[in-house]
């Protein structure tokens, strides 16, 4: 049982509740100026964008498979058995990977900081582990924003597009995507019209780099079984060449 | 060293310039940080910096690798006289490598953090790993030179007595993480161009790296040669072109039976710059394919060194292609290095260019094989006036 977050885009009003309510769990400046920025940055973890008449909200899909945490060379991304995707700013060495590894482009960078750290939501994780709700989740007026166990969303999901299937687009967004994520999301119109990627891959991403990391052990062994022999034969050749020239 | 002097003062001060544009956007890199002196966001995290410095430096290194399977592991010996010049610049660059790093990382003060932070499956674990334990290895290949200079024996025969697993060390971790920075790049499906992106990359990374590892050592014997008014090798360079047409004509084959196995050759019917860059880094790799299958190109020491400069370019297209290129429009931006990335990209390929040549004069890097010189087949180049720093 792992934590989740139901979005749903058609009860959304564009607040901006859950963005001051982020900024200050995070304990980041948040004024009109940056109530105005649709795009989540270092000092903006959550946004909620404008598509039309409609809303949606950017945060941490808090993938079931993390590509982040899964191409992290010292491990700074963790999955939790929570849900949350927890990151370690004392670990990360910088390298940026877990920017260029997600299909959602959700891990942003203090760019301008000599000594930066990578910033994204982390389901508030804290909260959650003593059993309060995301600070997005609470902040949210309308009840847009719904946090809970993951089974228990997505069965509610389920459930409101059963009851006004005039009023949603019949799919969740985040059962299948890249295997599966924590935060689902309920639209009015197909997802990419409220700026969500579709063009993600349906399985986990990790699965594609394992599949050549897990033969480095084979590599290794015979490889060096290999290149011994080969070392072992031409070089008795060369002996016995040698032993034959002079023995003539 | 005087009749140089007018040339290399031209040289001379490209170099300064470089060095000291380099040295302004070190300054910026230290105190305004990544976004002072790149033009990364996040959107496009990676630049110039791992697309160049990285891939280009670590696959141009390769020759290291690639002449000690052929000499010591092969026992081909006649390719020896061009082993170590290869050995030279796979360590150094495998050094500059490293000081990339420092450039590129956030946090280039937790370099060591892989050494005691593990992420078994993360691809960029393993590089570091490989990275670290071959730049030791080609260390221990190297320092022979050294030992040989000051005539320390006792070093030398303990050096030589663990040479064989060493050198199957080195070939292990180079084909390892050479084909890994491919890897690197399997986890983004969605985002990259279908032109690049292939679950090949990884074979073709290795493919491509050892082609222009067998270019590089041609490119730096032919400059050597010039530089230092020493007899160049070509018969056996030639030899060695004629290997790596093989070696290419096998890569390109390969890349295009992947390009219609996935079906996406139709995107070259698109006028997009995608397209037009994916052809420039096949027609830069081709054509001296092409001419290299020639007995009278090969033979030809002009000719030879053209071919291995445009496969060198052809290689760095497909690096930078691979970085930069094939991850744009999957951004949804534009990236362009800004002109601190290219002036810290250049002060280390300057850097290289300068500490090879200095060490190829001090050290017993092409003289050992001096007797070569008198080879009736070997060809003196007499314009010596081209030297690069």
């Amino acid at each position: 049982m792992f934590k989740a977050i139901l979005y749903d885009s058609t009860l959304c009003i564009g607040c901006k509740a859950c963005e001051g309510a982020c900024s200050e769990r995070w304990g980041l400046p948040y004024n009109d100026k940056i109530a105005t920025e649709e795009r989540i940055s270092a000092h903006k973890l959550t946004a909620v964008e404008t598509h039309g008449e409609r809303f949606s909200r950017r945060l941490c899909m808090h993938c079931a498979e993390p590509a982040c945490a899964s191409v992290c060379p010292v491990g700074a991304l963790q999955k939790t058995v929570l849900g949350p995707v927890v990151y370690d700013p004392d670990k990360c060495i910088g390298c940026r990977y877990c920017m260029q590894a997600c299909a959602f482009q959700v891990p942003t960078y203090e760019w301008d900081h000599r000594l930066p750290k990578m910033r994204k939501c982390d389901m508030c994780y804290e909260r959650q582990a003593r059993g309060a709700p995301t600070a997005c989740a609470a902040a949210c007026p309308v009840g847009a924003t719904k946090c809970g166990d993951h089974e228990a969303l997505l069965a509610e999901a389920q459930q409101r597009i059963a009851a006004k299937p005039n009023e949603y687009y019949p799919k969740i967004y985040g059962v299948h995507e890249v295997g599966g994520t924590s935060v689902l999301y309920l639209s009015a119109v197909p997802f990419e019209q409220i700026g969500l990627n579709t063009n993600v891959p349906q399985g986990p991403l990790p699965a594609l780099t394992w599949r050549v990391l897990e033969l480095v052990p084979d590599v290794v062994s015979t490889g060096s079984i290999l290149l011994g022999g080969i070392w072992w034969i031409t070089n008795r050749r060369a002996e016995v060449a040698k032993a034959e020239g002079k023995s003539k | 060293m005087t009749r140089m002097l007018p040339k290399i003062t031209v040289w001379r001060a490209i170099f300064a310039a470089i060095l000291l544009s380099g040295a302004y956007a070190t300054y910026l890199r230290i105190f305004y940080g990544l976004g002072g002196t790149t033009n990364l966001s996040d959107r496009f995290p990676w630049g110039l910096w791992i697309a160049f410095d990285i891939l280009c430096g670590v696959g141009l290194a390769a020759g290291g690798f690639t002449l000690v399977a052929v000499v010591h592991i092969f026992n081909i010996e006649r390719y020896k006289p061009i082993l170590r010049p290869a050995i030279l610049t796979a360590f150094l660059g495998y050094m500059l490598v490293v000081v990339a790093l420092l450039f590129d990382l956030g946090r280039p003060d937790r370099l060591w953090h892989p050494l005691v932070m593990w992420n078994p499956h993360s691809v960029m674990f393993e590089v570091a790993w490989c990275v670290m334990l071959y730049t030791t290895v080609l260390f221990l290949e190297f320092i022979p030179v050294v030992f040989e200079k000051f005539g320390w024996h006792k070093p030398l025969t303990w050096i030589h007595s663990i040479s064989v697993p060493l050198m199957i060390a080195g070939v292990l971790l180079s084909t390892l993480h050479q084909s890994s920075l491919g890897s690197l790049f399997l986890i983004v499906p969605e985002k990259m161009y279908p032109l690049w992106y292939s679950p090949t990359l990884p074979a073709m990374f290795f493919l491509s790296a050892v082609g222009v590892g067998l270019a590089m050592t041609i490119f730096e014997s032919w400059h050597s040669s010039r530089a230092f008014g020493r007899a160049l090798e070509l018969p056996l360079l030639a030899s060695m072109g004629r290997v790596l047409a093989v070696l290419m004509s096998v890569y390109l084959w390969l890349r295009f039976v992947d390009l219609g196995r996935r079906g996406v050759l139709g995107l070259l019917a698109r006028n997009r710059s995608e397209t037009w860059l994916f052809l420039l880094e096949i027609a830069l790799l081709l054509a001296p394919t092409v001419l290299l299958f020639q007995r009278k190109v090969r033979m030809r020491p002009g000719a030879l060194y053209m071919c291995a400069v445009m496969v060198v370019f052809g290689f760095i297209a497909n690096r930078l292609n691979v970085g930069v290129t094939a991850l744009e429009a999957g951004s949804g931006t534009h990236y362009l290095p800004k002109w601190s990335e290219v002036a810290v990209t250049l002060s280390i390929v300057a850097i290289g260019f300068a500490i090879f040549r200095v060490i190829a004069q001090h050290f017993p890097i092409f003289e050992a094989h001096a007797a070569r010189a008198e080879a009736p087949e070997a060809l003196v180049l007499e314009e010596n006036h081209v030297g690069v720093g």
